[in-house]
């Protein structure tokens, strides 16, 4: 029997065992929807723009270690979903993109609602295709699937022409592929290991360094196995938080820009540096030309070689699967007689301790104005620690990072390669989808909230309880922060007036909403919110204008030059 | 420094502007790029010239590797190799010229394949070194126009590149 791309194309998905798709109709999609409404294993998650489709398919990827499907019509609904492609490819997000494109006959003539959706999104995807021929569709589908989930995951976008939608061949799903210029590496080369694991028992003053490529691939447990093993220091990029446990005794805090002293000191100074699906980006260590000042051993533990010695020599490159290169390291250092030098080791720790004894977190907890990281304190101590937390992008994201210990993976949801403001509520509907019993949390400030504030009509239609933490300060608080250091406190356009009443708004989307504005009111609204377990509620705490983000590393800086609280 | 980075890549519509984009969009140097398909129908073989640090040059083939229709990628400059290419030159030779402008052809292993009542189109090979040096010794006045298809290369003896 022959069936309809439209069909074919739902059969894939089911075949592939797709939940949800998060998406929104038109013209050219028109068939897909058809064959959609006439099955129901494939759930449709109409959201209100398509930015939001993007970012909740990637929101439900995080959380659930599925890939994230979305789909899109043409022309402005591929170019809306743009930014949210582009914000998976830079965390490397495994996502399968479905866009409408007008009928085949039609391209190049610049049809109503066309766009080239391949040439626009090819810098910003993994791979991309479009499919001519029904009879391509198929395993266009499962080459999909597969290049977006394996090797460096990533998202992968597929646009069919509405023609192909109704053209009909037979149908026949793959069970396996095979592409012969594509081949991600798994096994890491056991001489690298061995090189490893000696740069290791001879370190004196070791550091563990792991990035969102131990999330990605899974690998927190044998992460963990190994610091504990070692008795090492370890240190988690902002997207790396949970793939080691905040609350671990070897745990040092988030490096980078707003990484703890006792990170960026110890990263500095270290002699021997593990960095495992970590990539050294500008905001984890600063200037390379500073952190090239201090002579360190680099082994770099990667799936994706081009990450290696990019910006940063190393001496010991490792490519391969996280976990199962970790795996071999442990069983290599367990079967070996050696261990650390004790002595070494507890010299290094003192000293870590000693720059511990900065406090750099801290900030002003007798103030009579709300401060945006006791909110956070707060937030930590009711969730237990248990929830999944999303944010958008700024002040209030690094706040989340710091203040909220996160013990497992997968339960920190932000953009931190393209830092897309407008982020976090649609990742937090994927995320609350995907952990239907789960505390999801929304951590967001009053700017980056509006740039995709349609989404509260879309948490109603689900019936998605998600918590909003609002931090609102009136101001984009991150660039605020940049004028008063770098621009000589002129606030060019960083203060926002006429912001809506957002008690008001969240009422009129049909959700709860609490305005906060005294500190002592912060536990009480958050033990309230979290209370209503069936309904979203949207907490605007109104906290202090003036805080910043401390400690900070301004832009070019090297990773020990410091902003501290005190100094200012 | 200066490399020949040849590609072997699925021959798909789309392919080529994979590669370039990606130079495009990571800043690296095309001096000069070349592509046709090779005697597998299935792939295409590009050859790019580029310049760069050694740090730069590993970057472009590890990106270039990235790229899911890439097969194979090889820079031709880590061992003994050859290079040519082609340019047909369309010259300006008038009746006292002409005998010149034969010479000149035969001095450089040039051959003219097109003549007309004042003109000569030249075909030449070889490094694009010996390509400037002839335009030099024609002297630019006499050149009516060039078509260069950029460098291809191979390497020397066992290697071989190929699935």
């Amino acid at each position: 029997m022959e069936l309809s791309g439209a069909e074919i194309l739902i059969k894939c998905l089911q075949a592939e065992k797709v939940e949800y798709v998060f998406g929104y109709p038109g013209g050219a999609v028109l068939f897909i929807y058809d064959e959609l409404f006439k099955q129901n294993k494939v759930k449709h998650v109409l959201v209100r723009h398509e930015q939001g489709a993007t970012h909740a398919a990637d929101g439900y990827s995080r959380s659930s270690r599925k890939v994230g499907v979305a789909l899109v019509t043409s022309g402005p609904g591929v170019t809306n979903a743009v930014t949210g492609i582009a914000t998976a490819y830079m965390d490397s997000i495994p996502m399968v993109i479905i866009s409408g494109q007008v009928p085949t006959h039609a391209i190049g003539l610049d049809a109503f609602q066309e766009c080239d959706a391949v040439g626009i999104t090819r810098p910003c995807v993994k791979h991309n295709f479009l499919v001519k021929d029904v009879k391509d569709l198929a395993l266009t589908i499962k080459k999909a699937f597969y290049l977006a989930s394996t090797g460096r995951p990533g998202p992968v976008l597929v646009d069919i022409p509405k023609d192909v939608t109704t053209d009909k061949c037979k149908f026949e799903y793959p069970e396996t592929i095979s592409m012969r210029s594509y081949n991600p590496v798994v096994k890491g080369h056991s001489g690298q290991i061995k090189k490893a694991a000696q740069l290791l028992i001879e370190a004196q003053r070791p550091m563990i360094y792991a990035g969102g490529g131990v999330i990605l691939s899974d690998a927190a447990p044998q992460l963990t196995k190994l610091v504990r093993m070692l008795g090492f220091p370890c240190t988690n990029t902002l997207m790396g938080l949970g793939g080691f446990p905040a609350t671990d005794k070897h745990f040092v805090g988030m490096l980078g820009m707003h990484g703890t002293y006792e990170a960026n000191m110890a990263m500095q100074n270290c002699d021997v540096l593990v960095a495992i699906g970590a990539r050294f980006d500008d905001r984890v260590i600063g200037d390379p030309a500073h952190f090239g000042q201090v002579p360190r051993k680099i082994i770099h533990i990667d799936i994706d070689p081009s990450s290696i010695s990019k910006r940063v020599r190393v001496d010991v490159p490792i490519v391969g699967h996280v976990p199962d290169v970790l795996d071999d390291l442990i069983k290599l250092i367990d079967a070996g007689k050696q261990r650390p030098d004790a002595k070494a080791l507890g010299a290094w720790w003192e000293q870590i301790k000693q720059w511990k004894t900065k406090d750099c977190l801290r900030y002003d907890r007798k103030s009579k104005i709300i401060k945006p990281q006791f909110v956070l304190e707060k937030l930590y101590e009711i969730t237990k620690g248990d929830a999944i937390v999303t944010s958008d992008v700024g002040q209030h994201q690094m706040w989340a990072a710091q203040f909220y210990k996160f013990d497992k993976p997968r339960r920190w949801i932000n953009s931190g390669g393209l830092g897309t403001m407008g982020f976090g509520l649609p990742a937090a509907m994927g995320a609350q989808l995907a952990n239907p019993g789960a505390s999801v949390v929304c951590v967001t400030g009053e700017a980056s909230f509006q740039m995709c504030i349609q989404e509260l009509s879309t948490c109603k239609q689900y019936r998605l309880p998600i918590k909003i933490i609002n931090l609102n300060n009136r101001y984009m608080g991150m660039v605020r922060q940049w004028q008063q250091f770098f621009h000589g406190n002129r606030y060019s356009e960083s203060y926002m007036d006429a912001l809506p009443d957002f008690v008001k708004l969240a009422e009129s989307y049909g959700h709860v909403g609490i305005s906060i504005e005294k500190p002592a009111d912060v536990e009480p609204a958050l033990k309230e919110a979290f209370k209503r377990t069936e309904e979203l509620v949207f907490m605007d705490f109104i906290t202090d204008q003036t805080e910043n983000v401390y400690p900070m590393v301004g832009g070019g800086k090297g990773l020990t030059e410091m902003i501290l609280a005190e100094e200012l | 420094m200066r490399h020949i980075i040849s590609i072997l890549l699925e021959n798909e519509a789309g392919a080529l502007s994979r590669v370039s984009g990606l130079f495009s969009a990571r800043g690296y140097n095309i001096e000069s790029l070349t592509v046709a398909p090779t005697e597998d129908e299935s792939l295409s073989r590009m050859t790019i010239v580029t310049s760069g640090s050694g740090d730069v040059i590993e970057q472009i083939t590890k990106q270039l590797n990235k790229l899911v229709e890439v097969v194979k990628v090889v820079d031709l400059f880590e061992a003994p190799h050859i290079e040519r290419e082609l340019m047909l030159i369309k010259v300006r030779a008038t009746a006292k010229d002409r005998d010149d402008m034969k010479r000149m052809s035969d001095i450089f292993r040039g051959r003219i394949i097109d003549v007309s009542e004042d003109t000569y189109t030249i075909e030449l090979t070889g490094t694009g070194h010996k390509l400037d040096a002839f335009i030099e010794a024609l002297g630019r006045s006499v050149i009516l126009e060039t078509a260069r298809t950029g460098a291809c290369g191979i390497s020397r003896g066992q290697r071989v590149l190929r699935i």
